[in-house]
């Protein structure tokens, strides 16, 4: 922070930050060093008695087969919704950059998805794949495919992930087409009087020149993966069939609110703030990186 | 232009037709979902022409909402109020914060930007036990201030405010000093006008952040009246033994996406602005 002319006031500043001040205390900070307490505490399933057990609960967090699954789970899920959404949207933007007439009107058409509540984007997909009147249901039993993601574990996940992938394709088309009209038409020129073609100037100019748009995208694709996602899991498929699509912050959720396993599930979420943390931290150098270009 | 559009363009467009219309296709089933009875919905294929139980289904839903259900038009009365408290309770608090980092010196201020800073990095999601604990001590579940103000902190529009004001020009200040105003006044009269796009585009952001919000409802809400719509859906899909009334459900659904949508296509501009400054 650069110095510059101020204020000199006692308290009134103390009275501005109060209110933010306050509420991260007490929801954020508190909660948060409560959880990290409480990841080194085992209580009865009743409240009545916690002792002090050390990393137990991570070791038993680390030797339990589900978390294990839950790690696999999350990391197929978050991988699958990155890759799809960042790579259609990369193709749309692209496209979307490359016509003169009716950018506006494409533009407009594919950003409102950004508006759709995750919960919600999961129950239109569950809507089209119902297995008894979906759609996209009947047309795969038609040709012969049966789809029933309610007991298929493997369907499930597809089924979150398109639903997924629908709602996070128009944030990430957003950033693209930003850092596509950013890129200097001149540079683009230039490679096209030596001779560049289409394809070659796509590969050794705009990919480069977006890469650090993309590699912030996969960040805040996995972020959204991780942990907005919730509303999906919960609304789709609540974590099944058998666990299939039972994502990390899903686990968080249902150990501390169904199983009641409150030392497990705080050791669970004091691992998902050290991945939180670390991401931020990524995004972060990558914003540094940049207002310093 | 670098080289004329002939061919390619028509791949171009077809591209972008095949998005928009893969970005649309379940939208327009549940509309049309939305217009049809009970019968034409569960009748495999479905139709996907409209049918003629617009009204009808739209007036069950927004009045009496399904069997075991509450009337939606109470869901998007709670919606509409969590998403403005939030919004706006945002937008305050950071500009408050932002202004009293930016323009004063004072001790522990490193201390509160860092512990704002701290904040990005606890979503919700990995301190739900706890956060619930701390509210129901507080006696505030089944409540709107328990449904709103554990969300209001943002490092985001705090640190884009910030930035903000650091590119306000020193001079402004100098000169509401010779005129003798002091820092509320040059917040009020200089700093908030100057604000105003940004406070747009984030307002933008927020209200959708606010409307869209799923796993905290679901924990602080119990009572039914305090349902949120997005809330409401998944519980009219839980309908046991009987049968799910798609029809009811899919104008729901519609009515839970018209006011977010609404919002970020009327305010495009101000929307991808608020979207590419903040970078979340």
């Amino acid at each position: 922070m650069r110095v510059r002319v101020g204020y000199n006031n006692k308290v009134l500043p103390y009275i501005l930050v109060a209110p933010q001040i306050l509420i991260t205390l007490v929801f954020f900070i508190w909660p948060a060093s409560q959880a990290i307490y409480q990841a080194v505490q085992r209580q009865d399933p009743f409240g009545l008695r916690t002792r002090f057990v050390g990393l137990d609960n991570f070791a038993a967090i680390l030797e339990d087969p589900g978390y294990l699954n839950s790690l696999s789970v999350t990391a197929i899920f978050s991988l699958s919704v990155a890759a799809l959404a960042l790579g259609l949207a990369l193709l749309l933007a692209v496209s979307a950059d490359r016509v003169i007439r009716g950018a506006t009107t494409y533009k407009t058409l594919l950003i409102w998805p950004y508006a759709v509540a995750p919960a919600i984007a999961g129950v239109l997909w569950m809507f089209l794949f119902n297995p008894t009147i979906g759609s996209i249901s009947f047309v795969l039993k038609a040709l012969g495919y049966n789809w029933n993601h309610l007991l298929d574990g493997n369907q499930a996940m597809i089924l979150v992930v398109l639903a997924a992938t629908w709602k996070q394709i128009s944030y990430n088309f957003i950033f693209f087409l930003a850092g596509l009209q950013a890129i200097p038409k001149s540079l683009i020129e230039a490679a096209a009087i030596d001779g560049a073609g289409r394809t070659r100037r796509f590969w050794t100019i705009i990919l480069p020149l977006l890469s650090p748009t993309a590699f912030f995208l996969l960040v805040v694709n996995i972020v959204y993966a991780f942990f907005d996602t919730f509303g999906i899991i919960h609304a789709v498929t609540s974590g099944g069939p058998a666990r299939a699509t039972e994502i990390l912050v899903y686990k968080v959720y249902y150990d501390a609110f169904e199983a009641l396993d409150l030392g497990g599930s705080a050791a669970q979420s004091v691992i998902l703030m050290a991945i939180v943390i670390s991401l931020t931290v990524v995004q972060f150098r990558y914003v540094e990186r940049r207002v310093h270009y | 232009m670098i080289e004329k559009q002939g061919a390619g363009t028509w791949v171009t467009h077809a591209i972008l037709i095949v998005g928009v219309l893969t970005v649309a296709f379940p939208i327009y089933v549940t509309f049309v979902a939305s217009t049809l009875t009970l019968r034409d919905v569960l009748a495999a294929p479905m139709t996907l022409i409209p049918g003629p139980h617009l009204i009808e289904n739209y007036s069950t839903a927004l009045f009496s909402g399904t069997k075991n259900g509450t009337p939606v038009s109470g869901m998007l009365l709670n919606s509409l109020i969590m998403a403005l408290v939030i919004a706006t309770g945002k937008i305050v608090i950071s500009l408050l914060s932002a202004f009293a980092v930016v323009y004063f010196r004072f001790p522990l201020r490193m201390v509160f930007f860092w512990m704002i800073f701290v904040t990005l990095m606890l979503p919700v999601e990995v301190r739900i036990l706890p956060t619930f604990k701390v509210v129901s001590d507080l006696e505030l579940l089944n409540s709107f201030p328990g449904l709103t103000v554990p969300l209001i902190a943002s490092a985001t529009a705090t640190f884009l405010f910030r930035q903000f004001f650091m590119t306000v020009p020193d001079e402004l200040v100098e000169a509401t000093k010779i005129d003798g105003a002091g820092p509320m006044r040059f917040f009020r009269d200089v700093l908030l006008p100057l604000s105003r796009t940004n406070i747009a585009a984030l307002f933008v952001i927020l209200f959708i952040y606010g409307w869209n919000q799923y796993l905290w409802p679901l924990l602080i809400t119990s009572d039914h009246s305090m349902d949120t719509i997005v809330i409401g859906i998944r519980r009219m899909l839980a309908a046991g033994d009987d049968q799910v009334e798609w029809p009811v459900v899919m104008a729901t659904t519609m009515l839970a996406m018209i006011p977010p949508v609404f919002v970020v296509v009327a305010m495009q501009r101000w929307f991808v602005k608020g979207l590419v400054d903040s970078e979340k």
